[in-house]
């Protein structure tokens, strides 16, 4: 065992698996926040436009997003950031999974607001505050805690379907472990369950702490 | 189209909402109308690019073969996820210790190594020991992978759905004389899969998704035609385009199909898992059994009017 992680840089793949994950977390909680907003806005256009990206997305592969980031932009139209060609895969897989993720937590914040009870913006309406008010001090804290299990989910999720970079060239940890089953088929099932634990020691933590989180805000109704 | 954030508009409001929505046009369809404009400058707006979809040839010999495939592989992971999951969910509910901590062991592990690993290393033991028909192998690696993951969530949504059951189910059930299995199959099974029929269409859209990742193991399933298609009429980004519309509109309306069972079980009184604890993540089942209390709370509420009993 000792002697793959001498040959394969397996540590170094899950660094970049992390790397992925972050950074698309970041990139889909920035885009699932403006799609929710238009969701929950009160203008019927922002609406539609929100639904329609969300039902899209949401219903489309997510292998075929990240082909397309592929075969749509780097290949046909030629968009490149930098001239290091692996370093380019890299970003637009991050935006492939920032886009595809974007749904999913738009509807974790939007499931969020919706935990909110009517009469809690009644009751913040009658003892007089503004609409700013109720918004900030009354609505947001309790749609932000009620969202917190699903946006933990979805990172989880997030961080397995980085896998999915493979399909253009990242060299995250699928892709190695693909490599390593092709070379050293004696091993097999010691690369897969490095590989498992791997992404049990990196989900495991996000799950727990989303639980604890969850309960401990949770708002009593 | 009032919701709890905002008040309904007033004339002002409306107006402003006006020009909100002008201004978000403008930007919209200008949006488009750029990236559109990139996609022609290559020409991947050009009719010939489009016109082979009209075609019989292209259909017959290309799109709906992968189709076929797509769905062989969902459906056989769909009757194999079911049984596993009851197996795994039963064992779960076991009150042998030992048979309820290996299924738990085994759910969550499942649960949280992606479907993609499972996928390469199920085919690379198909093909190192010859358990298949070499051109069967990316098919049952698929199949493997779909069906551990969520055979492992429906035991997931099974044990949940059984848990947040009223006690008195099983207290009723026991005190007829019936014994804790029968109890199970008998009178908690049934309401639970009731209580999990719209989180379970759910699932279907995500395996259908998740087909796709059989691109990456050369399975002939639909995404995978995008290349043939491509190379044969020299379009692979309108292929493309028009795959994803194929997968949107199947997967929509089995999303649509969710929707309207989650209403209908909601309208007859009973309580349901909703499909939004599914998401694209493994299921949390605290939130799932809160839910189903909540659900269920608001349930009692209205049959026998007793508020905050429903919780015991």
């Amino acid at each position: 065992m000792g002697e793959l992680f001498a040959t394969y840089n397996i540590l170094g793949a899950f660094g970049l698996t992390i790397l992925l994950t972050v950074s698309s977390a970041v990139g889909s909680l920035v885009i699932g926040t403006v799609v929710a907003i238009m969701r929950v806005s009160p203008v019927r256009f922002l609406n539609r436009v929100g639904a329609f990206y969300v039902n899209v997305v949401r219903n489309t592969p997510l292998t075929l997003i990240i082909v397309f980031c592929n075969i749509g932009f780097i290949v046909n139209l030629g968009m490149s950031f930098t001239d290091n060609i692996a370093r380019n895969n890299i970003i637009w897989a991050i935006i492939g999974l920032s886009f595809y993720h974007a749904a999913f937590v738009c509807e974790a914040l939007r499931s969020g607001v919706n935990t909110v009870p009517a009469g809690q913006a009644e009751a913040a309406r009658s003892i007089g505050l503004t609409f700013g008010q109720s918004l900030t001090e009354v609505l947001l804290p309790q749609a932000f805690r009620g969202a917190i299990t699903p946006l933990g989910n979805t990172l989880i999720a997030l961080t397995k379907n980085t896998t999915v970079a493979t399909a253009i060239g990242v060299a995250e940890i699928s892709g190695l472990m693909k490599e390593m089953m092709e070379f050293r088929p004696d091993v097999i099932v010691v690369i897969f369950l490095i590989v498992a634990l791997g992404f049990v020691i990196l989900t495991l933590p996000i799950g727990l702490v989303t639980t604890h989180l969850s309960s401990k805000l949770a708002v009593k109704r | 189209m009032s919701s709890v954030l905002f008040d309904h508009p007033g004339p002002k409001a409306r107006a402003r909402h006006k020009v909100i929505a002008a201004a978000s046009a403008v930007v919209t369809v200008g949006a488009l109308w750029w990236a559109l404009a990139q996609f022609k400058e290559k020409g991947n707006l050009d009719a010939a690019k489009w016109t082979p979809f009209l075609t019989a040839d292209l259909w017959v010999n290309y799109l709906i073969p992968g189709l076929l495939n797509t769905l062989a592989a969902a459906a056989a992971s769909i009757v194999l996820a079911g049984a596993f999951g009851l197996a795994f969910g039963m064992g779960r509910l076991s009150h042998v210790t030992a048979v309820r901590w290996v299924s738990t062991v085994i759910v969550e592990f499942f649960r949280s190594v992606p479907v993609l690993v499972m996928m390469f290393f199920a085919f690379y033991v198909f093909a190192f020991n010859n358990v298949f028909r070499s051109d069967l192998n990316s098919l049952a690696a698929v199949v493997t992978g779909l069906t551990l993951y969520n055979g492992s969530v429906v035991a997931e949504l099974l044990r949940s759905g059984v848990g947040s059951l009223p006690r008195g189910q099983t207290e009723a059930g026991l005190s007829i004389g019936l014994t804790r299995g029968q109890t199970l199959r008998s009178v908690l099974l049934p309401q639970a899969v009731t209580a999990m029929l719209p989180a379970l269409v759910g699932q279907l859209v995500v395996i259908l998704k998740d087909t796709a990742l059989g691109y990456l193991i050369l399975y002939q399933e639909l995404l995978n035609k995008f290349q043939q298609i491509g190379s044969y009429k020299s379009n692979p980004v309108p292929a493309l385009v028009v795959i994803a519309a194929i997968f949107v509109v199947i997967n929509y309306a089995l999303t649509s199909l969710a929707s309207y069972l989650e209403r209908r079980t909601r309208n007859r009184g009973r309580a349901t898992i909703p499909r939004g604890a599914l998401g694209p993540a493994p299921v949390d089942t605290e939130p799932i059994a809160d839910a189903l209390v909540l659900a269920d709370e608001e349930v009692l509420q209205e049959r026998y009017r007793v508020p905050g009993r429903a919780h015991e």
